[in-house]
């Protein structure tokens, strides 16, 4: 196993054997975001346009970026990701089902009187790593991850998706002060930057633009990268760390409901059920895009 | 059980024996691991820090973050002893509490320092009297006070063991020890019978154990009246099955805390007397509801009767003796 022996040489490990294509992880995402709106359908509740704005950034972390599986899970040394916009659940709990950390028909109980399929990360579902919900716990909880893999000369890595909505929320700058105070460049932040929040765009709610200089004053390195180019979130997360001795941030410009094409950037599907028609519709789009690929 | 211990002498502030057991634990550990917030002095931690520099994560003055930080290392397998000031770790952090260490079940060590009134004049921006009320509501959470030395050092050792998350709460002043040397019998859930009589019992915790203890005394040299006093050092999980046995016999009960007259121990105590069918005559002692007086820890505790004199006073009171 790679890893194995990336660990007996004490080298970072870069990439879990994913060699997969552009078009491979994109044929991926279209079939995780079939599962994404059908299981919000089936529900009637859930977070569409998040989990549609992230989940080519959670294709391209599970399918090439990270080492970890339900064959390491338990593993001390595998990479974690901590998912601190914990109400996009959908997209990971789609993507754990494919990795085999559980069968997929088990999203059939979303939401539903005692499952565990609920709407926001648990550990109670194989392959989550911290029961998040609450915003502005991601951050913090990675840097002592983070720390304790330095205090142990571990090579493991740990990964946290931030919405951009969440940045004001106060813990996460307490966090990005320790993560540069500590030179955690095993630590890479990754903030799904769609631009709209659940009563407006960012830049009207609360503006914390410029975010990368923000980031960059604080010790961080930082990088842009559009959220929805498989090509290009390969290259940034093979480039980690971006600095040696500095925490890496990676700014994903996304699109909110990315994928559906009357559910992008439109405000309402930050938590909208689709109709029945609009079902349809989605899937008959999403299978558009796949025929077109 | 039928211990009667006498006050045998002065030792040290509950914070030095936490630092000493730390420390001792950490030369044979390297997952112990203090966590701070800027509060390596109050918590008398500078030599822990000297001795394990790589065993110490400093966060600055950020409690949130503290918590959650300490959640992470505990997550990777540290024994993570998160410290600071109980009125800021148990208010401001209060959500990372709650979710980053409680919910997510990550076993971090919580220790909340200089609680209560501790820090007397300094006034209720520093006052910890709400953290039982807040933490008995989370579920998964130990939250224990200890009395002395001996129960503060077992306190140290077993929270670094335990598998879940644990509050500890200390206070600042020089304990009083309560334990015969030969006792060695700790553990979390299970109260302690400092003294053992038949008219009256006393359930107290931290720092309040001393003066029920001298209060017991008092009544038993002036007015012949024996109490027994427990230190109930863990308020949750409760000891439910001593305060049935101290129950049973119908005496009368005060609780003794040094927190807020709601939600803490009394209120604990008093909901599984109630439930179980235990009308026992029946005085909770604590803080009440009101702006604190201001003035020393022992002044503050004094003006609302926890003090020897206070709880005799209440004794006599319950027991239609005045």
């Amino acid at each position: 196993m790679l890893w194995e022996i990336n660990a007996l040489l004490k080298l970072p490990f870069r990439g879990w054997g994913h060699n997969m294509t552009e078009k491979e992880l994109a044929i991926k995402s279209i079939a995780y975001r079939k599962n994404i709106l059908k299981y919000i359908y089936g529900a009637k509740a859930g977070h569409t346009g998040g989990s549609l704005s992230c989940i080519d950034i959670l294709t391209v972390l599970y399918n090439h970026t990270m080492n970890v599986g339900p064959h390491n899970f338990k593993s001390p040394d595998r990479d974690r990701y901590i998912q601190s916009k914990g109400h996009c659940v959908e997209a990971l709990f789609v993507v754990l089902a494919d990795k085999g950390f559980f069968p997929e028909s088990d999203l059939e109980t979303l939401c539903k009187y005692k499952s565990h399929y609920i709407g926001h990360p648990t550990r109670k579902v194989h392959g989550i790593e911290q029961n998040t919900g609450a915003l502005g716990h991601g951050l913090p909880i990675s840097v002592g991850t983070a720390i304790a893999a330095k205090m142990d000369n571990k090579d493991f890595r740990v990964f946290t998706l931030l919405g951009d909505g969440e940045l004001p929320e106060g813990s996460n700058w307490e966090a990005a002060l320790t993560a540069a105070h500590y030179k955690l460049d095993n630590l890479c932040a990754i903030i799904d930057h769609n631009k709209l929040q659940i009563s407006g765009t960012t830049a009207e709610v609360c503006n914390t633009d410029p975010i990368d200089g923000k980031f960059e004053s604080f010790g961080w390195e930082v990088r842009h990268v559009n959220g929805h180019d498989f090509k290009a979130l390969k290259e940034t997360f093979q480039a980690l760390p971006f600095a040696t001795d500095k925490p890496s941030l990676v700014i994903a410009h996304t699109v909110k409901g990315k994928g559906i094409s009357y559910m992008e950037n439109v405000l309402k599907w930050h938590h909208g059920v689709p109709t029945p028609d609009q079902y349809a519709n989605a899937m008959e789009e999403l299978d558009g895009a796949l025929a077109d690929l | 059980m039928g211990l009667t211990v006498e006050k045998i002498g002065i030792d040290k502030a509950n914070l030095e024996v936490f630092s000493e057991t730390l420390q001792a634990l950490a030369a044979n550990d390297k997952d112990i691991v203090a966590v701070t917030s800027d509060s390596r002095g109050s918590g008398k931690l500078a030599p822990f820090g000297q001795k394990f520099p790589k065993q110490i994560v400093e966060i600055g003055i950020a409690e949130q973050n503290l918590v959650g930080v300490a959640a992470g290392l505990a997550s990777a397998g540290k024994k993570a002893f998160a410290v600071s000031p109980a009125c800021f770790l148990t208010a401001r952090a209060l959500e990372q509490i709650k979710n980053d260490v409680a919910y997510s079940d990550n076993p971090v060590k919580l220790v909340g320092i200089s609680a209560g009134v501790s820090y007397g004049a300094l006034g209720t921006t520093h006052h910890s009297l709400h953290d039982y009320a807040v933490l008995r509501a989370i579920n998964n959470l130990i939250i224990v006070a200890p009395a002395d030395n001996f129960e503060t050092e077992q306190a140290i050792r077993k929270a670094a063991e335990l598998k879940q998350p644990i509050y500890l709460r200390f206070g600042k002043k020089v304990m009083p020890l309560l334990t015969p040397e030969e006792e060695s019998d700790f553990a979390f859930g299970k109260g302690r019978i400092i003294r053992e009589g038949e008219d009256l019992v006393i359930i107290a915790n931290g720092e309040t154990v001393y003066p029920a203890l001298q209060a017991a005394k008092k009544l038993e040299s002036e007015f012949d009246i024996t109490t027994t006093v427990i230190s109930m050092h863990t308020i949750k999980p409760l000891d439910y099955d001593l305060l049935a046995y101290v129950a049973l016999s119908g005496k009368a009960i005060i609780t003794v805390e040094e927190h807020s007259v709601y939600g803490g121990l009394g209120e604990a105590c008093a909901s599984y007397l109630l439930q179980n069918r235990f009308h026992n005559p029946f005085k909770l002692m604590g803080i009440p509801d009101e702006y604190t007086v201001t003035g020393s820890q022992t002044e503050i505790l004094s003006h609302y009767g926890i003090s020897e004199k206070g709880i005799a006073e209440a004794a006599l009171k319950l027991l239609e003796r005045l």
